[in-house]
């Protein structure tokens, strides 16, 4: 008998026929006790912020709130929906810029750095200070 | 029924002065794709004479001598103050439908019961204004057409300080007689003139129309709107947002292009963004179409328009397997020697995940992995550290758009957040 040969049965140009199949298993049987227990990962995003809607996100460049842990470059998460008390730390609008301080209301209305080498700086008429946020959180990467 | 209208002001330009302080009484404007001409502006840019459409190259310098600042258009930044916005609104009121990208009207049923009308508008303004620091106006009626026209007059009278309540039928007319008709809402340019032509210029003499007359000469569409503007509602609210029936996006090119590769590279980048929309919908499209054109304005260029569309052989959402088809598409609509001012790609014959039947033997089933691989992709270019990107959609982009002015994404790309001292 003599064989001759006629090329390859699939040509290069007709395009392979996939056929699917199923690369999971099926399993059969009742379903783990430990189902009921199981617990999402910690979500960091969940212990920072309380109010998405009115939370902000900014960068601080400078070093007036080093001794409050804020590093020059920190991420600050900023609440817009809490009320600015005495002693808190606040993003607040002076002279068309946004600078985070720690907000004084006694003896005098004052914004203080955190660092002894900046002065206070004290607000005349309560009008001219515009308080954008609390500062609720500050993220130092190292 | 009591609805309220809640209507953010000057949207755009409010958008970029929330991290702008130093131009919170200056004139601002926002400018279309390209920097064309002016589709946004605040009060202060209005009382200068400036209006909307205007080309930008024609006021630029009187404008910037006037102490005005411009901004391309930022669109990240404005869907993202929307959302908080409309948030904000899901917090305040127990129902609200999402009506545009600066508006939503809320079910009021029952609040009155614990606060007035009134004083509900300024809670929603104080809120709105306190946790997003966008300014808005509220219009409380029975019905959602008064409840627009409650809003134009919160706008446009001071003295209301933004808070208009119609609930008694003496203030609507009162309203009513002092608006044009052709600011009612559904009424539209055409309809305007023949309501003027007639006679018809307030809203309150709509209002007072003979409502089969008006469905006899018009349609039972404006009919609805004189029952609702007669205070009987007509129009529910709409809280579910219905899934999009098809997904466009198309650009104008910042230089013309007249090259296969180039609009390869434009088609692709579209095709790119569209599925990404498409996968946030959690819907899988059939059916790709490419669409291109040349510049209608030069009239000394040859013009061309061209659209096709490809059916694919089953439902998809995976970026590799619309680029193909949008590939061979646009290779077919594309022609030699013109100049292309704007393409764009559309989506459509959508299907729910898992609706359609998949086919034994259709060879280009569900990658394997593809799912994952494209949530990947989506997660990655969502961060700002880097972007994934396909190669069709090429490295230089010359064609892309001009968007010189444009801030910053302040809360939506982590490179480029609000920097203070």
């Amino acid at each position: 008998m003599t064989i001759d040969y006629l090329g390859n049965a699939t040509e290069e140009d007709l395009p392979l026929l996939k056929i699917p199949y199923f690369l999971n298993t099926v399993r059969v049987g009742w379903p783990s006790p430990a189902d009921d227990y199981v617990e999402r990962p910690i979500d960091l995003n969940e212990y920072l912020i309380k109010n998405v809607a009115a939370t902000y996100f900014v960068r601080v460049s400078g070093d007036s709130m080093i001794n409050a842990y804020i590093g020059d470059g920190a991420i600050l998460v900023v609440d817009r929906s809490i009320e600015p008390k005495h002693n808190k730390i606040v993003i607040a609008s002076i002279n068309g810029s946004y600078t985070c301080k720690r907000l004084l209301l006694k003896p005098k209305i004052c914004l203080v750095a955190e660092n002894p080498k900046y002065s206070p700086i004290f607000i005349e008429k309560e009008a001219e200070l515009e308080i954008a946020g609390i500062v609720i959180a500050a993220i130092n990467t190292y | 029924m009591t609805y309220a209208l809640v209507d953010c002001n000057s949207f755009y330009a409010s958008c970029e002065r929330i991290f702008r302080p130093d131009i919170k009484n200056k004139p601002v404007v926002v400018l279309s794709n390209n920097d064309g001409c002016v589709v946004a502006l605040s009060k202060e840019a209005k009382n200068l004479g400036i209006k909307m459409c205007e080309p930008w190259f024609k006021i630029k310098d009187s404008f910037s001598k006037k102490g005005g600042v411009a901004f391309s258009s930022n669109y990240e930044l404005y869907a993202d103050i929307s959302s908080r916005v409309m948030q904000t609104l899901e917090y305040l009121a127990p129902k609200i439908e999402i009506y545009s990208i600066d508006e939503a009207f809320l079910d009021l049923k029952g609040i009155d019961r614990c606060v007035s009308f009134q004083e509900f508008g300024f809670q929603c303004r104080d809120t709105v204004q306190q946790w997003v620091g966008m300014p808005v106006c509220v219009g409380v009626a029975p019905t959602k057409t008064l409840a627009k026209v409650a809003n134009y007059g919160a706008k446009k009278y001071p003295g209301t300080c933004g808070v208009v309540d119609l609930s008694s039928r003496e203030r609507q007319r009162r309203l009513m007689s002092l608006m044009p008709v052709g600011e009612v809402w559904g009424v539209g340019k055409k309809i305007n003139q023949k309501l003027y032509s007639m006679g018809v210029v307030t809203a309150l003499q709509l209002a007072d129309m003979d409502i089969k007359l008006i469905k006899n000469k018009f349609s039972s569409v404006l009919g609805r709107t004189v029952m609702e503007l007669q205070g009987y509602p007509c129009i529910g609210l709409d809280e579910r947002p219905s899934t999009k029936k098809q997904i466009i996006v198309s650009r104008t090119f910042g230089k013309k292009i007249n090259s296969l590769q180039g609009l390869h590279e434009a088609v692709s980048d579209y095709t790119v963004r569209a599925c990404e929309k498409l996968r946030k919908e959690e819907q899988y499209c059939q059916m790709i179409s490419v669409f291109m054109r040349t510049n209608y304005f030069r009239q000394q260029d040859k013009q061309y328009s061209g659209m096709l569309s490809c059916k694919l052989n089953s439902p998809t959402n995976d970026t590799r397997d619309i680029l193909n088809a949008a590939r061979s598409i646009t290779k077919k609509v594309f022609k030699e020697n013109y100049n292309f001012i704007k393409a764009g790609v559309l989506l459509s014959d959508f299907y729910d995940d898992g609706v359609s039947q998949s086919d034994f033997f259709t060879p280009n089933l569900d990658r394997l992995g593809g799912k994952d691989l494209m949530a990947t992709i989506d997660k990655i270019n969502q961060t700002g550290i880097g972007k994934v990107t396909f190669a069709a959609q090429g490295l230089e982009k010359s064609w892309s758009m001009k968007r010189s002015l444009q801030s910053p994404r302040y809360s939506t790309n982590w490179n480029e957040l609000l920097v203070v001292r």
